[in-house]
């Protein structure tokens, strides 16, 4: 795996994507994007699909009271609103932290050049 | 009078003087806004993305604005005043969407498309055939939706102002396609923003209102506000469990989970929520918009359940069947309730408030619906196939506003015709259609190498001609006495919403496409999607 190419200031050739794309520094940067953003797609998606199971195929045990007239659908509901709060705010944060910086070094390298 | 009463003795009530004088604020209001908004708009840019400068938190705000119609406004509170738990169902799908948009979409996309979601999709691709196919996605999702729209302000002003006739009916149709066309026409992307963020401040402002007078009269315990739901449903524990609305037979199972698969990836591929993610500077602007749209509708779709349970506990079922079928009007009664009762002051004020709300929620959202469709016929089909890419600046914007003209005629034709349909299965409609013709062609483009032309193709033209088909032959279209067409009987698919089998098609379609495909995927352009899709390098 090559470097990043940085090209001679002064020459306004485009840069050439393909080396960019096999180069360390942003074979890693997709793997901080993919490795999160693909096993967390799933894990929601599925986790989704099981409340809409739940609700469709196991009436009685969604009926089961948990707090006053509080039961386990309200909870589970309530649940599917807490996670996708939850993972927005850990996507965001592990942007900032893991993506961002990567991005922007690639960036501003590759804009110099061109 | 009450507003059921008032609704049964057809056209009467002290309060329409009240909501059409707010109304007749709103739209003036939001066209001093546009005007402008207009007088700064200048180049495509302006047009088609309000010049990207809108902060995060604004085109969140607006996000928020577009993505709540309508339907989740009156028809969630009303499903859930009606049927309980199950009308909470929609909300939840509705909202875990935007984790799809937010987590695979949205950076990508503003990194690497300048105005229309065609711009990513033709990107790897042979350009004019997959414009020309994202284009006609782009336009039939949002015809679908625009419809639903309008049949929804028909059926509203019914219900609100007691307008009966079929001529004042049709007036209010064409009204509300008048102002839309002139909230686009003239004050493009810009306008448009603007008028949606407004919107969403009001609609949050009066659920928040209700929200907490409902509370306050509950002393802020949620167990009593559903025992009293549940009692007065006349329904008991069962009103607060899954299955009155969809748990009736086995057919009606499946069928909620292929309307719960069309809702929450359906949002991710509806073009008039992905062009707004134009109108920010950089991705990391458009990750806090969605940021900013998960926490604005999440808190929303939350209190759809005060005001849903709310209706249900204060109000006698009979009475909100009586007002509207579906339960449509449980939100406005709800405020009338609540703000002292039929007869009151505030009662009388709070049900202005919230219908004129709700009207200000139907302008905006086809405001954007019809932005999206003029873009991308004008930007995908007109320039880059039609003029081959060969058009001035000037001529596109023209063409942009023509199309505007266009499409808006045509979604007042259509909202005339569509007066009667049933409006929930139109959006339903929407999103099954997004889900499948759009999304996989979103999804390979932007993370699978091999993807090509053809499968481009197969998977959005598959996609859409699936679901379209399966919906034809449903019983949304006819078999049924809810139906289009209650005396026919061509539904020889038995579920309502088409999701189930065409969304797996679109994506198998997509994969097969390109597997069979004798062109070489092209290396070179996947290259630089990808760097610039990640990086920002190169972005509009």
């Amino acid at each position: 795996m090559s470097a990043v190419p940085t090209t001679d200031t002064g020459t306004h050739e485009p840069p050439d994507y393909r080396q960019v794309q096999s180069s360390a520094e942003f074979t890693e940067l997709r793997r901080a994007h993919r490795s999160f953003a693909f096993p967390i797609t799933l894990g929601f998606l599925l986790w989704y699909l099981v409340y809409v199971l739940l609700s469709s195929y196991a009436g009685g045990f969604m009926a089961t009271p948990v707090l006053g007239h509080l039961n386990v659908a309200f909870v589970l509901g309530i649940a599917q609103f807490a996670t996708t709060f939850l993972i927005a705010w850990w996507y965001s944060r592990h942007a900032a932290a893991a993506l961002d910086p990567k991005a922007e070094a690639l960036k501003s390298r590759l804009e110099a050049g061109a | 009078m009450t507003l059921t009463q008032q609704l049964a003795a057809g056209p009467a009530g002290a309060h329409r003087p009240l909501i059409i004088s707010l109304f007749a604020v709103f739209v003036a209001a939001t066209l001093a806004i546009t005007v402008w908004a207009g007088r700064q708009t200048r180049g495509a840019e302006d047009f088609y993305a309000g010049g990207r400068r809108f902060s995060g938190f604004q085109n969140g705000l607006a996000i928020s604005g577009d993505y709540m119609s309508a339907a989740s406004f009156l028809g969630i509170a009303g499903a859930i005043a009606l049927f309980g738990y199950d009308g909470f169902l929609y909300s939840i799908g509705f909202l875990v969407a935007w984790l799809v948009a937010l987590l695979l979409v949205a950076e990508p996309l503003r990194n690497s498309g300048r105005f229309t979601m065609g711009d990513v999709l033709a990107y790897r691709m042979r350009r004019r055939p997959v414009r020309t196919a994202a284009g006609t996605s782009t336009i039939v999702v949002s015809i679908f939706y625009l419809l639903a729209q309008m049949a929804g302000a028909g059926a509203l002003v019914t219900l609100l102002l007691g307008i009966t006739s079929e001529t004042g009916k049709i007036l209010v149709v064409v009204l509300v396609g008048i102002v839309m066309i002139l909230y686009v026409t003239i004050g493009g992307m810009k306008g448009t923003t603007w008028v949606q963020m407004v919107k969403a401040v009001l609609l949050i402002a009066g659920t928040l209102l209700i929200t907490f007078l409902v509370a306050l009269k509950f002393d802020f315990n949620l167990s009593a506000l559903l025992g009293k739901a549940a009692e007065n449903s006349g329904k008991g524990a069962a009103f607060l469990q899954p299955g009155l609305k969809y748990g009736a037979t086995a057919t009606s199972k499946i069928d909620f989970i292929s309307l719960g698969l069309a809702l929450v990836l359906g949002t991710a591929g509806l073009p008039h929520i992905l062009i707004r993610f134009y109108t920010v500077p950089t991705a990391k602007a458009a990750r806090k918009s969605v940021n900013w749209a998960i926490g604005i509708i999440g808190v929303f779709y939350l209190m759809t359940i005060a005001l849903g349970f709310g209706a249900a506990a204060l109000i006698k079922p009979e009475a909100l069947t009586a007002a509207n079928k579906a339960g449509n009007t449980a939100a406005p009664q709800l405020a009338e309730v609540i703000g002292g009762g039929a007869g009151s002051t505030g009662g009388a004020v709070l049900l202005a408030v919230i219908s004129a709300v709700a009207f200000a929620t139907i302008l905006a959202v086809v405001a954007g619906l019809t932005l999206a469709s003029s873009s991308s016929f004008a930007h995908d089909i007109y320039v880059n196939v039609l003029r081959k890419g060969e058009a001035t600046e000037k001529e596109e914007i023209a063409a942009a506003r023509w199309a505007t003209v266009g499409i808006g005629a045509v979604a007042i034709v259509l909202g005339v015709f569509a007066r009667g349909l049933n409006v929930a299965g139109l959006v339903a409609l929407a999103f099954a259609v997004a889900a499948s013709a759009n999304l996989p062609t979103l999804l390979y483009s932007l993370f699978w190498k091999r993807f090509t032309t053809q499968g481009a193709l197969w998977s959005i033209y598959g996609g859409l001609a699936s679901s379209v088909l399966l919906v034809l032959f449903s019983p949304v279209v006819s078999g049924k006495e809810t139906s289009m067409f209650p005396a026919a009987g061509f539904d020889v698919f038995p579920l309502e919403n088409p999701g189930l089998i065409s969304i797996p098609l679109g994506f198998l379609l997509g994969w097969l496409g390109s597997l069979l495909s004798k062109e070489e995927p092209d290396a070179r352009k996947y290259a630089e999607l990808e760097v610039r899709a990640l990086t920002g390098t190169g972005a509009h």
